[in-house]
């Protein structure tokens, strides 16, 4: 039986504790995320659920008071071993932000490209159809084909995100972290985005942190219940929202609390 | 609905709408005055000679100052080889790298450094470039005088010079410090000073690669040194630094830190990020401020007096001492010539335009490249 979930996990998370300084933001969580599927994290404010997204590409690294206990794998590999550059482990696990933030002194081509540009990528045949390439699977390439040497700035809120989402797909990830990818956006892009993610799940295994529960019942597949740095429950999400097994589970999906 | 001290406070507002605009006139009047009285005075010196030929002689008629305007320009190219790549690098560390508390001591060291008077600067760079280093004697030892505690040493090229070795001489031969080890015969570096013209070693050891390796760097300083643009140069830059450095990380620290997520996210090494992602998008802001930095010391004269000394003539080497705008201003302007006056008026307005030429020339280059396309 956990041979089989195994398999199919993109990621296996055991027993993860982060703390920063002394205060422990992720409490002993362990589970496994199904690669070509959308996995999504909810639970009220400070409950570490961008913590554990942003552990999952070694991102929460970047505050120096960051410490991890336990192990995190990627199909297989300990993303934490010793000998792991976490540029390494962030080429193949991409990371979309809440608020979208393109290159500001870059066009549109250049925000797509930048990530195999600056590892050394020139050829620029292989750039030209990885850029159309990454904007079509971000929906995005029909709206900004003409004018792809556009200052990326020059692009809606919505169509920014997008091309976030298409730069971080540019350099062919496995796993793609999305951070409250829509949560700075009207309904109308946030469809689009939702849309999209259901879209990309064909191709790439997808964590969205997501303050938003309909969002979280529209995309995914599993969810994922954060309560305080614990992980309250965890399973397909029908069942998160229709029947949970945990008191807490249901008055938070419910709107009781939160 | 008028409130009962509506008039009151509508005084209030335009009062304090008169003294604030009457201060920033006050700011405003001086600027304005140095500038026309400049441009008049100036404007009217101003002809072919001023840019071709040399300076005056006292009472000459006409004259210019080509050679303090090349020497000018010469200290502004060589002062940001010096100042831009230090000071940007400093605040490129100061906002991206180091942690609160020598990211502190540095800032506070900057922050000292800025103020320090610019001739201070004249006399370290003086120390540093100008006067010539103490290098060691090296030879054999040809005769030790026991009695008069005195070794009298021959060097490759047969020049002979005999030292006193006294109570404070440190000796090291060999890990032996007796004065019994200097032995007619050794190869011997004596490191000595003069008192009252005779030479008194303050250290004798025996020749070894690191002693030779000081020696050949004292030669090649001491090849270079004296007054010269190279000084008047480093001079400029180290005053550069600190501003620089400040400037550059003030840029930095406005770039959102959303930016180097994104990067760093991307699988984007942290130094890449850096340079590609962050500098990149505060360029603007760091030649800014790598700009009013050149414009700053670009009218120093006090580090000059001490470095680039000044020259009525051209400077033909860069160790040579050179002439520059604010020296040959400062020397025009306190003679008695009334044609150094016209001079002296007519130099200061060719360094306030060099200035607002630099200023316009780095804005023009690094305008925004989306700016036309938006």
């Amino acid at each position: 039986m956990a041979d089989t979930q195994n398999s199919s996990a993109a990621l296996t998370v055991k027993n993860l504790s982060i703390f920063f300084g002394k205060n422990q933001a992720v409490k002993n969580v362990s589970l496994d995320i199904t690669a070509r599927a959308v996995t999504a994290i909810i639970g009220p404010s400070g409950c570490g659920k961008s913590t554990f997204l942003r552990a999952l590409n070694r991102m929460h690294e970047l505050n120096p008071e960051a410490r991890m206990e336990g192990e995190i794998r990627l199909f297989g590999d300990d993303i934490y071993a010793h000998d792991v550059q976490p540029v390494i482990v962030r080429r193949r696990v991409g990371m979309v932000f809440q608020k979208s933030n393109p290159f500001p002194t870059m066009s549109i081509t250049e925000n797509v490209t930048v990530g195999l540009r600056l590892n050394g990528i020139r050829g620029r045949k292989l750039l030209a159809e990885r850029t159309e390439q990454s904007l079509r699977m971000a929906a995005l390439w029909d709206e900004v084909k003409d004018r792809l040497h556009a200052p990326a700035i020059s692009l809606s809120g919505g169509q920014q995100q997008r091309l976030c989402i298409a730069r971080a797909l540019a350099v062919e990830p496995e796993v793609l972290l999305m951070d409250e990818p829509a949560s700075a956006l009207d309904p109308l892009a946030t469809s689009k985005i939702e849309d999209l993610i259901v879209q990309l799940k064909k191709d790439y295994t997808i964590v969205i942190v997501t303050h938003n529960m309909q969002q979280a019942a529209r995309a995914s597949d599993s969810t994922a219940f954060f309560y305080l740095g614990e992980l309250v429950e965890f399973g397909p999400t029908t069942k998160i929202f229709a029947s949970p097994s945990q008191k807490r589970t249901e008055d938070y999906v419910t709107g009781r609390f939160g | 609905m008028t409130a009962p001290n509506h008039r009151w406070r509508n005084f209030k507002n335009v009062l304090s709408q008169v003294v604030t605009f009457a201060c920033a006139i006050l700011v405003m009047t001086p600027l304005v005055l140095v500038f026309y009285h400049i441009v008049k005075e100036g404007f009217t010196s101003i002809n072919w000679a001023f840019f071709t030929q040399l300076p005056p002689g006292p009472g000459d008629s006409g004259g210019g100052m080509a050679n303090a305007i090349v020497g000018t320009l010469i200290l502004m190219l060589l002062a940001p080889l010096i100042g831009v790549p230090v000071g940007v690098l400093g605040g490129v560390f100061l906002s991206e790298y180091g942690g609160s508390r020598p990211n502190w001591c540095i800032r506070f060291a900057a922050d000292v450094l800025n103020g320090v008077p610019s001739i201070v600067w004249g006399l370290v760079v003086y120390g540093l470039m100008v006067i010539a280093w103490p290098a060691p004697f090296h030879g054999n030892i040809k005769f030790v005088d026991t009695a008069r505690h005195q070794v009298t040493v021959t060097n490759r090229t047969g020049v002979s010079q005999t030292f006193e070795v006294g109570a404070k001489t440190r000796l090291n031969l060999h890990g032996i410090h007796q004065f019994d080890a200097l032995r007619t015969g050794r190869d011997v570096m004596i490191w000595y000073r003069e008192i009252q013209g005779t030479p008194v070693a303050n250290r004798i050891s025996s020749t070894s690669v690191w002693g030779l390796c000081t020696a050949a760097i004292i030669r090649l300083h001491n090849s270079v040194s004296g007054f010269s643009a190279l000084a008047g140069g480093v001079v400029l830059g180290f005053m550069m630094i600190p501003l620089i450095m400040r400037t550059t990380e003030e840029v930095l620290q406005l770039v959102p830190g959303g930016y180097r997520e994104a990067s760093l996210a991307l699988g984007i090494s942290k130094w890449r990020t850096i340079v590609q992602i962050v500098v990149r998008t505060a360029l603007k802001g760091i030649v800014t401020g790598a700009l009013l930095a050149l414009a700053r010391v670009a009218g120093e004269t006090a580090p000059l007096i001490f470095t680039a000394f000044g020259n009525s003539g051209w400077a033909h080497k860069l160790t040579e001492p050179t002439g520059a705008l604010p020296l040959q201003i400062y020397i025009f302007a306190i003679g008695p010539y009334p044609n150094w006056h016209r001079q002296a008026w007519a130099g200061a307005l060719i360094l306030l335009l060099l200035v607002l030429l630099v200023n316009i020339g780095v804005r023009f280059m690094t305008r925004d490249r989306f700016h036309n396309k938006i």
